[in-house]
This record gives structure tokens, C-alpha cells and sequence, in this order.
């Protein structure tokens, strides 16, 4: 695909997002922490609000006209995600309320039907506590294993290792598309076809890919894909479980409850169609609503367009840290292997106290455990600090970060150190 | 002044650069306590010998932030020694100076404690000063009633 990267206009795009105007004690907010949750453009804010004010109404269930309005509104969103991703049929695309809740469902309803003693669930060393503990309680409830392929020195997946693992009771592989700490990618196309033959499914965890590059289910052949609305300049409260429609026909239903059904007697239930099976209950509808605006808004921006800026910011950051002294870098190096994430630690100084000393210049970073403790143990580390970025994200804004880190050096270098 | 200086004050730089009474406590009725800051994931463990009424000796092994590093290294410091009372009595107070809003009058076992003052501004950080301290609070409760430690987090 030609991938012209003029096409972020970036003062524009700043524009949009109301927020990156605020100024925190004189300094202009530097957010760098859209790996947690993204900023959200105008366009989102005002969708929610406009629900609230002109057609609020709960779905699937009236006949006056803003139920309809509400419902109309609501469904179309589902069209819409199922487009963005490539998926095949919107009945496939399942509302929950975020990438946890998606990768718990998957768990709790084909998991529970499918996996027994002995068999195994393969997950990569790198992946966020939501995409482990679920399978953790999984396996320990059906006295199943968990396996871990190996990554290389510079946190890369192992494919030799996954191929290696794969063996007749690999009954699933849930990997993330893109780590979280490492930026890390995992080429998913590859490994579904070595589970494929294996017979094993793959469900991606694509909370960090979805919303920085394109997405095709159908080009990427896996069997279900989580993801959360509010790191793509949507909402909170909205994610998305896709999944492909034999799968999800043939599994139980999750949570009971209204809209789930499509009949009910004193002693029994007939569950509902896709998707509906899997949506009990009163949905975020505002939200859900919303986060129609932030695929349109994506859509117009182009998703080869925000994977080219941010390969761009990486290669830019990647040079200005070169120029520190002390620092340590984790994960892959070439931009084009890796989100737009850079993870960090720097000589005698905790990331706590960093993002600390950081904050004072209103430069907002994450440290900590990034969700990934296994990982951080593997690493030999307590935590690191994470710079992430988006569509709005500025070079400029990277040169700020790293003026900051050399003035955390200041401050904690006047004893003599280690 | 800035945050650095008031949070970074050289006192707390030191003692996080060359903690005092760091690593294991080996021997007869020393118990260990484990304390976690699961929002960072920082961890320490306190290592406690209470003889005859008083804190004859006691250790701390970590590997945290600065302020979390600096106030078990004070701390350790300041009640080594100390008979049990007293002990509380300290506890009570560094508890005092790091909630209330006012500047706390300090005893003199807290010379170098009473620069984790400036921590009092930043909420997230004072869970990193008080961790050392619950830590010590379930280690003397150990001690006092013989039963198992429990683990310590901040939340
Ligand atoms: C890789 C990855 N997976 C899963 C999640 C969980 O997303 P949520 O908290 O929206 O459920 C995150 C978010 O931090 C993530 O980065």
C-alpha cells in the first residue's frame, strides 16, 4: 500500500483534540501516555453529548421514535467496526465494555466449553495481565496448562519457539498483536497459520495494534480479536470482541439477562441471534455511539497514514535517546518492527521518581509494571518508564521529554551516584 | 521551590543512593515481613529482632523508588534500638507528619526523616514513604502476638 506520510497534517489534527490545549502549572500539557488511554477529538465529545440531548432512549426495545433513532444509531456503529477491521459480517462484532472483559468472555464461554485436563493454552511472555489472569483462572479451573514461547534478546517473538510448543493439546494461542511495554509486534498472519494447521485458534489481543495500524481479520486468518474503543480517540466503556460466527454460534452465552434472549418461560431460555447472544442487558449506547466518531474520524485520517506518522516519531525518538547518556532501552529498534512506544529505564534514577520529576514540566509518561509483571520479572527490572504516542503526538513534544529526562539526571546526579 | 527541590531534597537523595541497614537479617527469632506497592509493583522486605521489649535489630532488602528507599533506610535508623513503645510513639508521629496538613513538630530521632516532609504535596508518594512503616506496624504485630506476618500493600 503507498503510504504517503504528508498526509498528517498535524496542526490540524492537534486542533481537534481539545485537551492538548490545557496548561498544567504554566506548561503546556505534553501527553505521552495515549499507550494508556488516547485523547479524545471533538467530534467523539460532542457525539456523546448530543445522544444525551437529542435521542437518548434505550435500544432494541420501543417503538416511539427515539428508541428507533437510538437503536438506528447504535447498530450502525456495528457496521462500521465490522468495516474497519475487515471483518466479514457485522453480526460478528460483539459490545462489551472493554479488551479485558472481551478476553474473559472468550474464557469463560468457549474455554469452558473447550478446554479440559491436560490441555494448553499458549500465550506469549509479554502479555497484559488481562490477557493472562483470565486464562490463569481457566486453566486452574479446568486443570489445563499454560505455555510460553521464548522471545529473543531484543523482545521479539520466537516463531521457531511457538512451532516448536505447538502440539496436539495446543487447543489456543492468545497473543497480543502489540506489546504494551516493548512495542513489540508480533506478526499475527504467521502464527495463525501454524496454529491453523495445528488445529489450534488464535485469539489476538489487539488493544495496542488496533488503534495504530491497519486491521484485516480476514487478512490476519484469526479466530477472535479484543480490542478497546478508548486508545483509539473513542470513549471509555466500549470494546470489541470479534470473532468468527461459527465460533461464537457454537458457544454458550456469556452473561444472562434482557436482549440476550429471544424467548423466556418460568424454567428455561432460548438464547438470541449473534450478537445480541452476548450483549445482555443495557449497552454503553452513548459511548457506543461515540465510538462510531472515532472510527469515522480514524477512517478520514487513514490508518496507513497514523502507522506511517507514528513509525516516524519512533525513528525520532529512537535517534534522541541515543544522545543520553544512562539510558537503557527495551524492545526492538527498528521503527518499523514496533508501535510507537518507547520503553525505558535510566542509570540510579526509579521510574517513579522519573515520571515524577517529568510531570513537573507537564510531560505525562507511564511508569511502573505497565500491567506486565511476568514480563518485568523476565526483564530483571521493577518497572520502567513508557513514552507513547498517537496521531497527535509532535517531534517537538519528544525533544520535551527527553529536556525533562536530562533535568531528572540533574537533580538525582548531585550525590555521587552507584 | 520547585518539586525537585522540595521532594529531592539532599537528605532523601543519600540515603536512596546509600541506603542504611540494607539486606538480610540472619539468625535466631528474626522474622521477615513482605510489603508490595502493586500500583509501581515495588517491593521490600523488613527483617525484625524484637528481644527483651526492644528492636535490637532490624534490616530492610528493596529495591524501590527514591522516597520509598530513603524513608525505610530513616526509619531504620531512627528506631534500631529503641524499646517497643518508643517505637510506636515513632510510628504514630511519622503517621502524624505525613497526614496532617500542618507542619509537625518532630522528635529528635527524626532528623533526617522530617525531609520526607515535602512528600506531603504529592499523594501518590506518601503510600511510598508510609510502605516501610506498615510494614514495621505488621512486624511488631507479629512479634507481639507470635502468628504469621501477613503481606503489606499500600492500596
Ligand atoms: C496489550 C493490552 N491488552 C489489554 C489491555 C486492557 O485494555 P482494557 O483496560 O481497555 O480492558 C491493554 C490496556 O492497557 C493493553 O495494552
Amino acid at each position: 500500500m503507498l503510504v504517503c506520510p504528508k498526509m498528517i497534517d498535524i496542526e490540524t489534527i492537534r486542533e481537534d483534540f481539545p485537551i492538548l490545549k490545557r496548561e498544567l502549572d504554566g506548561k503546556r500539557l505534553v501527553y505521552l501516555d495515549s499507550a494508556a488511554t488516547s485523547q479524545k477529538p471533538n467530534v467523539v465529545i460532542d457525539a456523546v453529548s448530543e445522544y444525551y440531548r437529542m435521542y437518548n432512549a434505550n435500544i432494541h426495545r420501543g417503538i416511539h421514535t427515539l428508541s428507533e433513532q437510538a437503536t438506528h444509531a447504535f447498530e450502525k456503529v456495528r457496521v462500521k467496526i465490522k468495516n474497519f477491521i475487515g471483518a466479514p459480517d457485522s453480526r460478528e462484532v460483539i459490545f462489551t465494555k472493554n479488551t479485558t472483559e472481551a478476553i474473559n468472555l472468550v474464557a469463560l464461554t468457549w474455554g469452558r466449553k473447550n478446554i479440559g485436563e491436560g490441555d494448553e493454552i499458549m500465550l506469549s511472555p509479554m502479555e497484559h495481565h488481562s490477557n493472562l489472569v483470565p486464562w490463569q483462572m481457566l486453566a486452574q479451573e479446568k486443570k489445563a496448562k499454560l505455555v510460553f514461547p521464548e522471545l529473543t534478546a531484543d523482545g521479539r517473538l520466537d516463531l521457531q519457539s511457538v512451532e516448536n510448543l505447538l502440539g496436539p493439546k495446543t487447543k489456543i494461542i492468545a497473543i497480543t498483536q502489540m506489546s504494551n511495554v516493548l512495542g513489540t509486534i508480533v506478526p499475527i498472519a504467521e502464527i495463525c497459520k501454524l496454529a491453523h494447521a495445528n488445529g489450534t485458534i488464535v485469539l489476538v489481543d489487539g488493544a495496542q495494534s488496533v488503534p495504530h495500524m491497519p486491521t484485516n481479520v480476514q487478512e490476519l486468518a484469526c479466530d477472535f480479536l479484543a480490542f478497546s474503543m478508548h486508545k483509539m480517540c473513542g470513549p471509555t466503556g466500549v470494546g470489541i470482541l470479534w470473532g468468527k460466527s461459527e465460533l461464537l454460534e457454537a458457544m454458550p452465552p456469556f452473561m444472562g439477562g434482557g436482549d440476550m434472549i429471544s424467548a423466556v418461560w418460568a424454567d428455561r431460555f432460548v438464547p438470541n441471534q449473534l450478537p445480541w447472544k452476548f450483549e445482555a442487558g443495557t449497552p454503553n449506547i452513548a459511548d457506543v455511539i461515540a465510538s462510531g466518531a472515532a472510527i469515522d474520524y480514524l477512517s478520514k485520517l487513514g490508518m496507513a497514514n497514523v502507522r506511517a506518522h507514528e513509525i516516524e516519531l519512533s525513528a525520532y525518538a529512537s535517534k534522541k535517546f541515543s544522545e543520553l547518556q544512562g539510558v537503557t532501552l527495551y524492545g526492538p529498534r527498528d521503527p518499523e518492527l514496533k508501535g510507537g512506544v518507547v520503553s525505558f529505564n535510566m542509570d540510579g534514577i526509579h521510574p517513579h521518581d522519573l515520571g515524577q520529576i517529568v510531570n513537573e514540566d507537564g510531560v505525562a509518561i507511564r511508569v511502573g509494571h505497565h500491567c506486565c509483571q511476568p514480563l518485568m520479572r523476565q526483564m530483571d527490572v521493577m518497572g520502567t518508564a513508557r513514552a507513547s504516542f498517537y496521531v497527535y503526538t509532535t517531534t517537538e513534544e519528544i525533544d520535551m521529554l527527553v529536556d525533562a529526562l536530562q533535568k531528572a539526571q540533574k537533580v538525582f546526579g548531585h550525590v555521587a551516584v552507584r | 521551590m520547585s518539586l525537585s527541590d522540595e521532594l529531592y531534597r539532599e537528605t532523601i537523595l543519600d540515603h536512596y543512593h546509600r541506603p542504611r541497614n540494607q539486606g538480610e537479617l540472619k539468625g535466631d527469632n528474626v522474622l521477615s515481613v513482605d510489603g508490595v506497592n502493586p500500583l509501581c509493583g515495588d517491593e521490600l522486605t523488613l527483617f525484625l529482632k524484637v528481644e527483651d521489649g526492644k528492636v535490637s535489630d532490624l534490616s530492610i532488602k528493596s529495591r524501590g523508588c527514591s522516597i520509598n528507599t530513603a524513608s525505610a533506610s530513616m526509619m531504620t535508623e531512627a528506631i534500631k534500638g529503641q524499646s517497643v513503645e518508643r517505637v510506636n510513639e515513632l510510628i504514630s508521629t511519622f503517621k502524624d507528619m505525613m497526614m496532617s496538613a500542618d507542619e509537625v513538630n518532630v522528635p529528635e530521632e527524626f532528623e533526617d526523616l522530617e525531609a520526607l516532609q515535602g512528600v506531603k504535596k504529592y499523594p501518590v508518594r506518601i503510600k511510598c514513604a508510609l510502605l516501610p512503616w506498615n510494614t514495621l506496624i505488621e512486624g511488631l504485630r507479629s512479634a507481639e502476638s507470635g502468628a504469621n506476618p501477613h503481606m503489606v500493600t499500600t492500596e
